[in-house]
Order: structure tokens, then C-alpha cells, then sequence
């Protein structure tokens, strides 16, 4: 079998004395998406951020297509061809949809002036391929609707060829139209062989786009499976009590047997 | 929809500002068609702000002309007021990109005491050492100096700031103290003069203007690059078939900033240089005297070419470079901008090494002006250049300010403080008249914003 796209071995972060990921192990395939469930606060942003390169990881080790990968900051993590979507969207409110597609690999003319106006062209370009109705191209973002905005976050990610995506709660601030508008473009990169990391608490969602789901619990891996082999009653018992069905590869963060007996009795 | 039919229907819709740092003004994007002078506004793309704040600027000058029985607006006041401002605007253009990125400067009053009284020292003490006294490459070298020198304390205060993440309020707040300090340390309190000939020239004074010739000079190209900047800024949007602005409002456009131009020109061209100074330096440079007397014209002074030069920079670094669209990102939301990978402890860095440069610029100015070099040298500065910055609509939120704004909003200032003074308002009135409009200045700007639906 052919390497991971992305292994993330091990990885523990702490803020202070609290342990936010412990021991947690994920790995994500060329063209899969992997829904990452669990409460608020379970841990699922921070291990993210992890491969983001907004955190550190106190221990742990990242791996991608097998080799060992150094990701020290958000720039680090770039170059891997990893891409992310927060939940807040991390868009500069004061500037226009074609600034912050390119914030931070602006095109520039041959004497390294900014080139406004090619970025404007590939913006157009780009957004109407993925969202013909966008229009707002000079206005700052922060008048644009949620969609919209979310919309520029992932034309950012597909322009720059993301082999990796991160997705943070991509459909959280998102009407009925603009979340299928979201769910179409996910399918379509899944299939150009884009891995994907989908992190949310709607269950629902996951088991529509995810082939398989890794779930944790008070930072820790409860456990993965695919979504064929496991129901969503199945999964909500791993979100809500730690309980890894027969389906599941266990992880360290499951309860065990003897303490669930111990609940239901 | 095909690239062709969506930019046909965005042509109806009118078209936006460019400018990120005008990122303010905000239009519908298919809003009914607007007559009369608004729409006519809106298809020229004016920004707003610009005039409201000119109407506010012209009004002031009015009134003070009134008040002072037309000794306001003539050459000779209005003169005085673009070299009384220069030094203020220089650092205003600074402080913009500081507050933008949400950081606050107190300390340029300081540090343009600290550097002039270095740069004093420096030409009158030191290079004569070397090169005696009134060598041509002395004031060269004491403005490098003198830059140097900002660009160290910028970047003493910035790695303080970004690296060791002290917040600027309390940097700069101490800077403003150890930078005082730090003038009178160098000669202990002693006042430094004469400064280098040359040197004096930067302080718009006796020998520091253009004269008649060069000024229509400098006119001329300002009009030049006016009319090519709209030029080629339309065909690259013709290149990429994006919708433009209507013909009449490039033209009209163009007019009305070359005539703006001209008339700045003409009115300090009708200044006249004193017969006395005229003579003195007429008889300095070997020219014959003829019988008529000396009929010079003042011209531009050279601190408002610095001005203008300054202003030329920055609003090319803010628009049109990597470094400018960062610190506007910074301002918007820091964390995307760190997030897209922006080094937003260098560029803190960098903010601040800027605005310690262009103190040094101002240093210069100042001390030229005064034709010596004392440590009280700026003292207040830091307020003045702040509220420049915010009257000419920086916000303090960050993430939206404007070089040009800054430089009106320096210009109301001096405006309303050298009326006073020749209407003979007493001190104490005229810093509260001042005081009073800043705050005024800063409630309608965010009134006008809220209206304007940013």
C-alpha cells in the first residue's frame, strides 16, 4: 500500500497543565476525506492546527507521503501544499476578495510591484468557476454574506493547488444553499485526488462526505472506522461515552469495557 | 455565466475604488443609477472622505480669511503654512502605516529631538574635524547619519514590539521619555548653531525654495505623471476587459488635479523673496544686481518637495507593494494575516524602522528651519501627528488609514493653529479650539462611516 498522504503520529499539545491532545493518531489517504467529530473542546481544532502549523506539538511526529515533515509555522505548512479553512474565517476583513486570496503570495509585476490587476483577473477567474454569482469583487470582505466570504476562503485553497485541506467547521455560518454549494466542491476535489481533513460536530454532514470518521474525546483518539462499516448511532456513542463499536479500530482514548458496563448497569 | 456576460453586467453596476487603503468606501454593487453631482462623484470614483475633508479645509481657510480681513489666504500665509505643516505631514505619513497595523507611536516628538540634536553634533562638531566647516558633502552625510539613527531607534522600539510583544502604547511611552532625555545628553542641554549652509536648505527658509522656474518645473511633471498614471491604468484594465471608468470621468479627473496642481504653483510663485534676502543671495552666488531691483519669486520650498516626495513613496509602498497590502492585513484581522503566513513580528519591525527613518526625515526639517538644533526640538510632535493621522481618517481599530488623508488632516491642523494665532486668539484658547476639533473630527468620521454602510 502506497504511503499516507498525511500521518500524524503520536501528537500530544498541552496549554499549561491541560493535556488538549494526548497520544492522538490519524492518518488521511490521496482522494479521502476523513470527518474528525467530537465535542467542543475534544480536541479537534488543536491536533488540526498541529498540521497547520499554527501549533506545536510537544511530542509527536507528522509525516507526509511517509517522510517525516518539519511544519513550524503556517508558512512551513504551505509548502507542503497544506491548506486550511477555519471556522473563523481567517479572511483581513478591510481588504478586497482578490487581496486575500493572495494574502501572503501576491502576484507581482516584473519589478515586484503588486499586479492588482492580474490578481483581479484570477480571482474572477476562479470564483467564476466555483461561485458564478459572486460579484463583489472591490469591496472589502466584510460586507460580503458568510457564503461568500467562504466561498474566497476555499477559491484561496484551490487556487494555490492544496494537496491537503484542512476544513474547520466549513459549513458552520453557512445557509442551506451555500452549505451544498460547500458539499459539491468537496466531492469535486476529493475526486482530483485531494485529501481531506473535515472536522465538525453535525454528524450528519460527515456521514454524507466522509469515507471514514476519526473521533475524540477529552483529547484523546477514541477511535477510526469507516463510515460503511459503522451506524451513526454507533458513532454518536464514541462521541458521546467514549464507546468504540465492533466496527472501530480502537484508539487509546476509548472507555473501557468494564467502566461502560459499569454506566449501563 | 460566461467571463463576457458577467463583466457586462458589472458594467452597469458602478465600478470601486482599487485602493485597499480606501477600503472605506464601500458602493452597492448594483444600485440604482445615480444623477446630479453624487453620481457624477461616484462614476469618477472620487473617494468621499477626500471631499469632505478638502470642503472642511477650504472652509476653515474662509473663515480665518474673514476673520483676519484677507491676510489668510494670501501667497505669503499660504506659504508659510505648507512649511510650518511639512515637518508634521512627513511623520504623519509614518504614523499612518503604524496605527493601520494596530500599533500606536508616541514617542516621534522625542525622536525627532534626539536625532536633530545627533545631526547637530554630527555637522557641527564632528565632520568639521575632518572635512572643516561648509564642505559640499556635509549635509549628505548628516542626513544619512540622521537616517541611520531612526532606523536604529525604529528598530530598537520594533524588536521590542513585534519579538518581545510589549505592547507600542508602553514602548513608545517610554520612548518618549528616554528619547527626550537622550537629546539634552548629547551636548547637555547646549543649543546647536549655526548648522551647514546646505543643511539649511531643507528648512524651506532664506535660499531653501525652488524659485519660479524650478517650481513650474516640478508642476510639470506632477501633471505628466497624473496624466500617465490614468492612462496606463486604464489600458491595464482594458488588457483584462474590466470595466471602466467613463471617459469624461478620467478627463475630468485629470483637469481637476492638474489644475490643483497649477494653482498650488502659481499662488507660491506670487510670493516674492525680500529684497533684502534676494540681494544677499544674489551677491552670495556672484549675480549681478540690476538696477530694478530683485524681483525673485519664493517658489516651492524644499521641505514641501521632501513632502511630496515622502507622500509619493509611501502611498506607492501602501498600494502597490507586498509590504504596504501587509500591514493593511495586519490591521484587518492579525491573525489571518499571520495565519497566510505573514512574518508579523518583522513587519512590526520593519513599521517601526519606517516611521523612525521618516522622523529623521522630519528632524531634519525642523532643525533646518530653526537653523539650529536644540532638545526641545519636537516636543508635542507626537500628538500633532497622531491627530493628522486620525483627522485624515486613520481609524485607531486599524486596518484603514490613507498617506493623502494624513496630509490634509496635518494641514487642517496647522491651518486652524496658525489662524488662531494671527487672529490673535490667545494659547490657552487655541489648544482647545484644536483639542476640541479633533474630537469633533474623529465622532463625524464615524458617523459618516456608519451611514455610508462600511
Amino acid at each position: 500500500m502506497s504511503p499516507a498522504l498525511v500521518e500524524l503520529r503520536n501528537i500530544s499539545v498541552s496549554f499549561g497543565g491541560v493535556k488538549a491532545v494526548d497520544d492522538v493518531t490519524v492518518d488521511l489517504h490521496p482522494g479521502e476525506v476523513v470527518g474528525l467529530l467530537g465535542h467542543n473542546g475534544a480536541g479537534k481544532s488543536t491536533l488540526i492546527k498541529v498540521l497547520s502549523g499554527a501549533y506545536h506539538a510537544d511530542r509527536g511526529e507528522i509525516f507526509i507521503n511517509g517522510e517525516k515533515a518539519a511544519i513550524a509555522n503556517p508558512r512551513d505548512a504551505r509548502r507542503y501544499n497544506i491548506e486550511t479553512i477555519y471556522q473563523t474565517l481567517a479572511l483581513a476583513d478591510n481588504l478586497d476578495a482578490s487581496a486575500n486570496l493572495f494574502l501572503g503570495r501576491e502576484l507581482t509585476t516584473s519589478f515586484g510591484a503588486l499586479d492588482d490587476v492580474r490578481m483581479e483577473a484570477e480571482t474572477r477567474e476562479i470564483m467564476g468557476r466555483l461561485n458564478p454569482n459572486f460579484r463583489a469583487f472591490h469591496a472589502p470582505v466584510i460586507a460580503l454574506s458568510g457564503g461568500q466570504r467562504q466561498s474566497v476562503a476555499i477559491a484561496r485553497a484551490v487556487y494555490f493547488n492544496a494537496r491537503i485541506l484542512i476544513m474547520d467547521e466549513p459549513t458552520a455560518a453557512l445557509g442551506v444553499q451555500e452549505t451544498k454549494m460547500v458539499a459539491d466542491l468537496i466531492l469535486k476535489l476529493k475526486a482530483e485526488g485531494i485529501g481531506i481533513f473535515l472536522i465538525s460536530h453535525d454528524i450528519e454532514d460527515v456521514f454524507d462526505l466522509a469515507d471514514r470518521v476519526a473521533v475524540m474525546k477529552n483529547g484523546a483518539l477514541v477511535g477510526t472506522a469507516r463510515v460503511d462499516d459503522v451506524s451513526k448511532d454507533d458513532v454518536l456513542g464514541m462521541i458521546i461515552l467514549g464507546k468504540c463499536p465492533p466496527g472501530a479500530v480502537r484508539g487509546p482514548g476509548a472507555t473501557p469495557e468494564e467502566q461502560l458496563a459499569s454506566v449501563a448497569a | 455565466m460566461t467571463e463576457k456576460a458577467e463583466t457586462a453586467a458589472e458594467g452597469e453596476a458602478p465600478a470601486h475604488s482599487r485602493n485597499p487603503a480606501a477600503a472605506g468606501e464601500h458602493r452597492p454593487e448594483a444600485g440604482p443609477a445615480r444623477g446630479g453631482i453624487r453620481g457624477a462623484l461616484r462614476a469618477m470614483e472620487v473617494d468621499m472622505r477626500l471631499i469632505g475633508m478638502v470642503g472642511a479645509l477650504a472652509l476653515i481657510w474662509i473663515v480665518f480669511d474673514l476673520f483676519t480681513g484677507g491676510t489668510f489666504i494670501t501667497p505669503r500665509n499660504l506659504f508659510n503654512l505648507t512649511v510650518q505643516t511639512a515637518s508634521v505631514a512627513v511623520m504623519a505619513c509614518g504614523m499612518v502605516f503604524v496605527i493601520v497595523a494596530r500599533h500606536i507611536d508616541l514617542s516621534v516628538g522625542s525622536v525627532l529631538g534626539f536625532i536633530a540634536m545627533m545631526m547637530g553634533a554630527f555637522q557641527a562638531d564632528f565632520i568639521p574635524q575632518y572635512l572643516g566647516f561648509d564642505h559640499p558633502a556635509t549635509f549628505v552625510l548628516t542626513i544619512l547619519f540622521g537616517v541611520f539613527i531612526g532606523l536604529i531607534v525604529g528598530a530598537l522600539q520594533g524588536f521590542l514590539i513585534g519579538y518581545l510583544t510589549i505592547p507600542s502604547f508602553i514602548v513608545t511611552l517610554g520612548g518618549l521619555l528616554v528619547w527626550r532625555g537622550a537629546a539634552w545628553w548629547v551636548t547637555e542641554g547646549r543649543t546647536i548653531a549655526p548648522l551647514d549652509a546646505n543643511f539649511r536648505v531643507f528648512g524651506g527658509g532664506i535660499g531653501g525654495t525652488l524659485g519660479a522656474t524650478w517650481s513650474w518645473v516640478f508642476g510639470a511633471v506632477a501633471i505628466v505623471a497624473i496624466v500617465a498614471f490614468a492612462i496606463n491604468n486604464r489600458r491595464m484594465r482594458m488588457h483584462f476587459k474590466f470595466p471602466l471608468k467613463p471617459v469624461w470621468a478620467e478627463i475630468t479627473n485629470a483637469v481637476v488635479l492638474s489644475g490643483a496642481v497649477v494653482a498650488f504653483v502659481w499662488v507660491m510663485n506670487a510670493y516674492p523673496v525680500p529684497e533684502r534676502a534676494a540681494r544677499r543671495i544674489a551677491e552670495a552666488r556672484g549675480i549681478p544686481i540690476p538696477e530694478s531691483g530683485l524681483d525673485w519669486a519664493q517658489g516651492i520650498a524644499v521641505p514641501v518637495v521632501v513632502v511630496a516626495l515622502v507622500a509619493l513613496a509611501m502611498t506607492y509602498i501602501a498600494q502597490r507593494t507586498k509590504f504596504g497590502r501587509y500591514v493593511f492585513a495586519m490591521g484587518g484581522n492579525p491573525q489571518a494575516a499571520e495565519l497566510s503566513g505573514i512574518d508579523t513580528k518583522r513587519m512590526t519591525l520593519y513599521i517601526f524602522m519606517l516611521m523612525g527613518a521618516l522622523a529623521a526625515v522630519s528632524a531634519v526639517i525642523a532643525s533646518a528651519r530653526l537653523q539650529s538644533a536644540a532638545n526641545d526640538l519636537g516636543t508635542l510632535d507626537e500628538l500633532r501627528v497622531i491627530a493628522a493621522a486620525v483627522i485624515g481618517g486613520t481609524s485607531l481599530a486599524g486596518g484603514v488609514g490613507t498617506i493623502y488623508g494624513a496630509i490634509l488632516g496635518a494641514l487642517v491642523m496647522q491651518s486652524l493653529q496658525s489662524g488662531m494665532a494671527l487672529i490673535g486668539i490667545q494659547t490657552a484658547l487655541q489648544s482647545i479650539v484644536i483639542g476640541s476639533v479633533l474630537v469633533l473630527a474623529v465622532w463625524i468620521d464615524q458617523v459618516y462611516r456608519k451611514r455610508i454602510g462600511d
